[in-house]
């Protein structure tokens, strides 16, 4: 199976994270990339870290997987530095878009980075794992976006990586290539793999990861449980007619954001609706038409990447 | 791979020579994948001896000018596997996601520049074999060997010496790939190949030049690798200035190329 060679001597070892980022900042000319991040994923954990587009994330990898290198602070990968090749021996990393040798088969493609392992997975063993078998002869720049993106996530683990860094997996998969996928990673990740996943997309972060680092500007802006993320991120409309300015509800308790649309209703969002219309009922504020719906999981991030704005 | 114990993770790592292998052959498939880049690089110098040399039959009556005519186009075979490879394949190479990947595997610089050197190598020596035999055939080259006016091992020496001569060229490749994008690389390519090529003497021979042709065919690295090529050969035409000439041009192809890669994966590595 796919699952991590552990081999003796370095398990039974302190808690010492696998990958860290002590104070990293990274500037492209003028524009700052990483403003100062500090994080570090121990053995086992699955760790989803999420932001916007151009927050830092593939930065952050790839100054993780030895591409780059930090213009201060320290990155460290089991231990040692990831610009030494030896170093990621143990680390599996699935690159961002539909990077494939065009011209390789399938099962050259595999046994080429398998040819960089002590101890790599059998072609065929992870190929039947992927669903990618019959694929083994096609050349890979003819493959379906679908078989891409799994054989990129298998070559990530073909090495038996102790930690799996995923770059956006299943960007535009449907759903029948997306559960084959997680099912994989699943499976990696309860025999004992440790993951770090990029989207921007909550739900696979949700579906895969037991915690959650966002990221946004360059900086580290919430780090915890699932649980301790979504209740932060848990907001709801409150939207309704009336002939007040939108300021006289920004006050309102838990209110994070007020709106009107071009039909004239007012929409304020709030992390607590009960609160927030209680409120608005006592103070006797003019409204007409409530309506309460609960914010969708994109506006739930949204507003929590809007309001850390420094 | 042994399959025993294996007590640390290091220790059992791929082997230098095991990743340069994985790295040559990937290289290779790739290449080959490509049918246009294999018969461009084989067949073109097989062509131009086709239709430059066998119709004159002036030259392949007499076997030292057939085997000039041979080393000309070896050499020319060689010069064009070296700037295509290197020059296209490099600045392909810098666009492509999946060479960022590889970088990102437990690897280091070498094996892939060597895989590369090998890849390069073999289409070049692959260039070399329909000139020989088409030439061994076709002309009156063979009988400078027959009649002992020339000793065998020329022909291996040759080979040799004409890979050499190829260096300064996949220097020039390196140079152009690290500096443009993938399109920009085969228009430079080609048009610093086909000048070089020609008034380097390596379609027509230089004893046709116009005296201004041939005083400046003199100052290029083309030029002087044709001489020594065809030295290489037939023993015949040698200059010391030849030498000093391709060692020059070598110093400061080569140099020009260290730059640009310094210079590219300095940009690459902000």
């Amino acid at each position: 199976m796919t699952s991590p060679s552990l081999a003796p001597g370095h398990t039974c070892t302190t808690t010492a994270p696998l990958a860290s980022a002590e104070a990293v900042t990274k500037s492209f000319g003028k524009s700052t990339a990483l403003a100062g991040v500090t994080l570090q994923i121990h053995a086992g954990e699955s760790v989803g870290l999420l932001g916007p587009n151009g927050a830092g994330k593939s930065i952050l990898i790839g100054l993780l997987s030895g591409l780059r290198r930090p213009d201060s602070g320290t990155i460290r990968l089991f231990g040692g530095n990831p610009s030494n090749p030896r170093t990621r021996l143990r680390l599996g990393i699935t690159p961002q878009a539909t990077a494939v040798p065009q011209n390789l088969t399938v099962g050259e493609a595999v046994r080429f980075v398998a040819g960089h392992y002590p101890d790599p997975v059998p072609t065929a063993q992870l190929l039947m794992d992927f669903g990618l078998l019959e694929a083994e002869r096609k050349q890979c720049g003819g493959l379906s976006g679908g078989q891409q993106r799994r054989l990129l996530v298998a070559l990530a683990l073909v090495g038996r990586p102790e930690l799996v860094i995923l770059d956006e997996p299943t960007t535009g998969l449907d759903v029948d290539a997306r559960e084959t996928l997680w099912r994989q990673l699943r499976a990696y990740r309860n025999a004992g793999g440790t993951l770090l996943i990029t989207s921007h997309y909550l739900e696979e972060i949700q579906a895969l990861s037991s915690r959650i680092v966002v990221i946004d500007r360059g900086t580290v802006i919430a780090d915890g449980t699932v649980d301790e993320i979504r209740s932060r991120v848990a907001v709801s409309k409150v939207s309704f007619e009336t002939d007040l300015p939108p300021s006289s509800f920004l006050s309102l308790p838990h209110a994070v954001d007020v709106t009107v649309s071009d039909s004239g209703r007012t929409t304020v969002v709030t992390q607590d609706a009960d609160a927030t219309v209680r409120e608005l009922v006592q103070r006797g504020l003019a409204f007409a038409q409530l309506e309460v719906h609960g914010a969708t999981l994109e506006e739930a991030f949204l507003a929590l990447t809007a309001k850390e704005q420094p | 791979m042994s399959t025993g114990m294996q007590t640390t993770t290091s220790n059992a790592a791929p082997s230098q020579f095991s990743l340069i292998r994985t790295h040559t052959k990937a290289q290779l498939l790739e290449q080959l994948r490509i049918p246009i880049a294999v018969i461009s690089s084989v067949v073109f110098p097989a062509l131009v001896l086709m239709f430059f040399v066998v119709p004159q039959s002036a030259v392949t009556a007499n076997p030292i000018a057939s085997l000039a005519s041979i080393a000309q186009l070896a050499v020319f075979g060689v010069m064009s596997a070296f700037l295509f490879n290197y020059g296209v394949g490099v600045a392909e190479d810098r666009a492509n996601p999946w060479s960022s990947y590889v970088r990102s595997l437990p690897v280091g610089a070498l094996p892939g520049i060597l895989g590369r050197a090998v890849t390069g190598m073999l289409f070049a020596f692959m260039s070399l074999l329909p000139v020989l035999i088409l030439g061994a055939l076709l002309t009156s080259a063979p009988d400078a060997f027959t009649s002992g006016d020339l000793p065998w091992w020329r022909i291996p020496f040759a080979v040799i010496v004409w890979l050499l001569c190829g260096l300064p060229f996949l220097a020039l490749g390196l140079f152009i790939g690290h500096l443009c994008t993938s399109k920009v690389a085969v228009a430079v390519t080609q048009v610093v190949f086909f000048p070089l090529a020609f008034a380097g003497g390596m379609m027509l021979p230089p004893l046709m030049f116009p005296d201004w042709l041939n005083t400046l065919s003199l100052f290029l690295p083309s030029r002087a690798a044709r001489d020594l090529s065809v030295f290489a050969l037939t023993g015949e035409g040698l200059e010391p200035t030849t030498i000093v000439c391709l060692l020059a041009w070598m110093l400061v192809l080569g140099a020009a190329a260290i730059w640009a890669a310094r210079r590219d994966q300095g940009r690459r590595f902000r």
